[in-house]
């Protein structure tokens, strides 16, 4: 019975073991191995007087389905939706199945501390799936870490940040900027950067981590422009003409929202065409889901830094897209930030599982070092630092609208919120 | 027909019934009935009350109609969040940082300095102090430039919400200074009180109450006053206001910035609450929301502004967790009805249908309706 708290894809196989059993692992995921709530009595799983009960355990899902942001956010909420019904068919987490309370942030911070409060202190739910903007995870940190709250959150972001009460399932900013640059540097001999932004706190960090690697670890490489333009912005043509004149191998973008759209079209209009490489255009911002706004024809023949593309290649990710259309529609995209959100609820239960207790407290020690094989990224494990070790993948954009991944680093790269030489 | 001389008492009974029937449901039933987290809820709701009162003065009362009351609510919420992030980046907690001791999204934008404007607000006394200073300064301006040159109306309202565009634009480029479109997050204590933990939320919201009816004071004074007078004869009929020798401008100057001095302090006192402020209470949406409070309180109704405030927040909240895919249309519903069914919004409502009703089982009460009445009725 020792073996019952362990679920399938905890183990404590090599890596090598992993990449090499892979197949085998990954079909054990979807063959239910069933944990019995009766091994775990409630009292002894629970004494922090979380919404669990002998047969369910409740979580929440805080996004925005409503105002600007539901575009993005949307498919996150499907992709925990999906982890959390698959996750009950095979019989739950420690036996008991996972009911979800929904609650719409609105794209609004202050109404996103609202419902996190409502579901930390009112629901008392035992995780919360949820967020996507950096803004948003701010106003919700202080109301996770006053009532001992746990936050699996999906999105890529700037970094600068490692609360005891969250989960960072997606990249920290040089998890997706250095392997990215330094790809383009030696496969395509780019020595110029063209850096632009939307003007917000994760295109800036981000790009000062870029501005500091170009200069300081790349040999002979510089920075020949820096630009921001506020969200929402729709005229690039200036910064068009001066990269023009500036002639960089590369514009590296991080341009949001619907930003995007405008800013490929002028791009394409202005005769800067990304299949022609010259300037080469690379950019963390753009996923399956924004290219479905800028419209494939636009961006094609562009390159995207990111940890997961729809595209990948291996039998996780096969059987994910698969139950995710079966779920979803056919039509729908998945990006890089909605199969992060997928792996909240697989962490959560691992972590709970190692933990055999829901209570916050335990469900943290218990986080770090926890491994998914079944991710579809491929293998992922959660760092000392709450961040995921993940695997930085370059993809060219297609006019299909989807990513063909021409490079991905060899190893895992380990998360870094608080670069050393890059502040 | 011999009409019935109108009082001008600073309360009549019937208003006093009105603010006791307030008082008892803020300071008894809603804390005897709420747990801790609704009654915070609550708390947050009443400070956009301030707002909704502010908008009675001016724009029920005086027919200044402001699309921008969100700018003098962010700019209080901002002096007072200034307090708070300076007292919460002590260098002690922000070692991690490449310069301990200034607010930490400071550092994350290169800044190595606090700049010398965030400097003051090391000072609570000196934050009081600016919290009304600020907006009433910023409304003054705005105020004399624009009634000075007689410019009204519709004209002014659109005025007003390109002055809270360009401010929302200036406080999320500034990011450096102003924590952008973040805002400024993590406060945690007042001069060493904690104020996250649920008994310092309850005293917030007693001392959040006793503002409100202070405001409410003022605002009834203002509304009695001569001055109350001249502004619904100003809001009828400016010109003849004008030519009867009364400096129109200036008491269209005063009543603007007496609201945004409202907003103030609503928006200090929802940061305290809330615990962080941001441009998103700056822009043009939260300023039109403040206005349709105001509207379903029923625009000339002082106390309706704050029951106004109160069952739309509450409704959106309510709508949102019981309908989280449907509750803006639930909202956007509860707008029309309220508009098409009550153009008085909700004291319309109480004065029309339900304090009729009232009156015969106490009859005492008439006469004070007939005078309260004689002041209503708007001209447009």
């Amino acid at each position: 019975m020792t073996d019952t708290k362990k679920s399938p894809e905890i183990s404590n196989l090599s890596r090598r073991t992993v990449l090499a059993g892979g197949a085998a692992l990954s079909a054990s995921l979807f063959t239910p191995k069933m944990l019995r709530a009766q091994d775990f009595p409630t009292d002894v799983v629970n004494t922090t007087g979380l919404a669990v009960t002998d047969t369910t355990v409740t979580c929440g899902i805080l996004h925005s389905i409503t105002g600007t942001m539901a575009i993005s956010e949307t498919g996150s909420v499907q992709a925990e939706k999906l982890a959390i019904e698959q996750i009950n068919a095979q019989g739950g987490i420690l036996g008991r199945k996972i009911e979800f309370i929904q609650e719409d942030g609105a794209s609004d911070w202050p109404t996103f501390a609202e419902k996190a409060k409502k579901l930390l202190v009112q629901d008392k739910v035992a995780s919360v799936m949820g967020c996507w903007t950096s803004a948003s995870r701010k106003a919700v940190l202080p109301v996770f870490e006053q009532y001992n709250g746990f936050l699996y959150y999906p999105t890529f972001y700037e970094g600068l940040e490692q609360s005891p009460n969250v989960i960072y399932t997606g990249q920290e900013a040089t998890q997706q900027i250095i392997a990215g640059l330094d790809w383009v540097n030696q496969t395509k001999g780019a020595k110029t950067f063209y850096l632009l932004g939307s003007d917000y706190i994760w295109p800036r960090t981000s790009n000062k981590i870029a501005r500091k690697h170009i200069e300081n670890f790349m040999d002979g490489c510089k920075v020949v422009g820096e630009e921001y333009y506020p969200l929402g912005h729709t005229q690039f043509n200036s910064v068009i003409n001066k990269i023009r004149l500036r002639k960089p191998d590369v514009i590296y973008a991080i341009v949001v929202g619907g930003s995007n759209v405008a800013f490929y079209k002028q791009l394409t209009a202005a005769g800067i065409d990304p299949t022609e490489e010259s300037p080469i255009v690379l950019t963390i911002s753009v996923t399956e889901d924004e290219i479905r706004g800028i419209g494939g024809e636009n961006i094609d023949g562009a390159y995207a830094c990111m940890k997961y593309f729809q595209s990948l290649e291996n039998e996780n990710n096969q059987a994910f897209v698969k139950a995710f259309k079966d779920m979803w529609g056919d039509e729908i995209v998945i990006g890089d930030v909605t199969q992060a959100a997928y792996l909240g609820p697989w962490l959560w239960k691992a972590a709970v599982e190692q933990a055999g207790s829901f209570d916050v407290d335990k469900v943290r020690e218990a986080s770090p070092g926890i491994e998914l094989t079944s991710a579809p990224e491929g293998y992922v494990k959660v760092h000392e630092n709450h961040h995921l070790w993940s695997k930085t993948r370059v993809g060219r954009a297609k006019a299909d609208g989807q990513y063909e991944v021409v490079f991905e680093t060899a190893d895992l790269v380990e998360p870094d919120p608080f670069p050393e030489g890059y502040q | 027909m011999h009409p019935m001389p109108i009082k001008h008492s600073f309360m009549t009974r019937r208003d006093l019934v009105g603010y006791a029937i307030l008082a008892a449901i803020i300071f008894i039933v809603f804390p005897a009935l709420l747990e801790p987290f609704r009654l915070n809820l609550f708390g947050k709701y009443l400070t956009y009350a301030f707002v909704a009162i502010g908008l009675v003065l001016c724009w029920g009362v005086g027919g200044i109609l402001s699309l921008g009351q969100g700018v003098f609510f962010g700019l209080g919420g901002y002096c007072m969040a200034m307090f708070l992030k300076l007292e919460a980046s002590s260098p002690e907690n922000t070692a991690i940082q490449s310069t301990p001791g200034i607010p930490d999204f400071m550092d994350w934008n290169q800044i190595t300095a606090l700049p010398w404007w965030w400097e003051p607000f090391n000072s609570l006394a000196f934050t009081l102090v600016a919290v009304i200073v600020v907006p009433v300064v910023f409304s003054f301006i705005i105020g004399v430039a624009m009634f000075r040159r007689r410019v009204g109306g519709v004209y002014f309202a659109i005025i007003t919400q390109a002055i809270a565009a360009i401010l929302t634009i200036l406080i999320i480029g500034q990011q450096g200074f102003t924590g952008g479109v973040n805002g400024i997050t993590d406060l945690r204590t007042l001069n060493g009180w904690d104020i996250r933990t649920d008994e310092a939320k309850t005293l917030l919201y007693f001392v959040n109450g006793g503002l409100l009816f202070v405001v409410l004071l003022i605002a009834q004074f203002v509304r009695k006053s001569k001055l109350g007078r001249l502004l619904i004869a100003m809001r009828d009929q400016e010109d003849r206001v004008r030519f009867s020798g009364y400096d129109v401008a200036n008491f269209k100057i005063f009543i603007f910035c007496l609201g945004g001095a409202f907003a103030a302090i609503g928006g200090a006192m929802f940061t305290l609450q809330v615990g962080f402020m941001s441009p998103s209470f700056v822009g043009i949406v939260p300023s039109i929301e403040m206005v349709i409070y105001a509207a379903v309180g029923g625009r000339l109704s002082i106390l309706g502004a704050v029951y106004g405030t109160l069952l739309v927040n509450y409704a959106k909240t309510s709508f949102s967790e019981s309908f989280p895919e449907l509750w803006l249309f639930g909202l956007g519903a509860l707008f029309i009805a309220v508009v098409m069914a009550f153009p008085n919004g909700l004291a319309g409502l109480w004065s029309e249908h339900v304090e009729p009703r009232l009156m015969r089982l106490w009859p005492g009460a008439a006469n004070d309706t007939a005078a309260s009445t004689a002041e209503k009725t708007p001209a447009e």
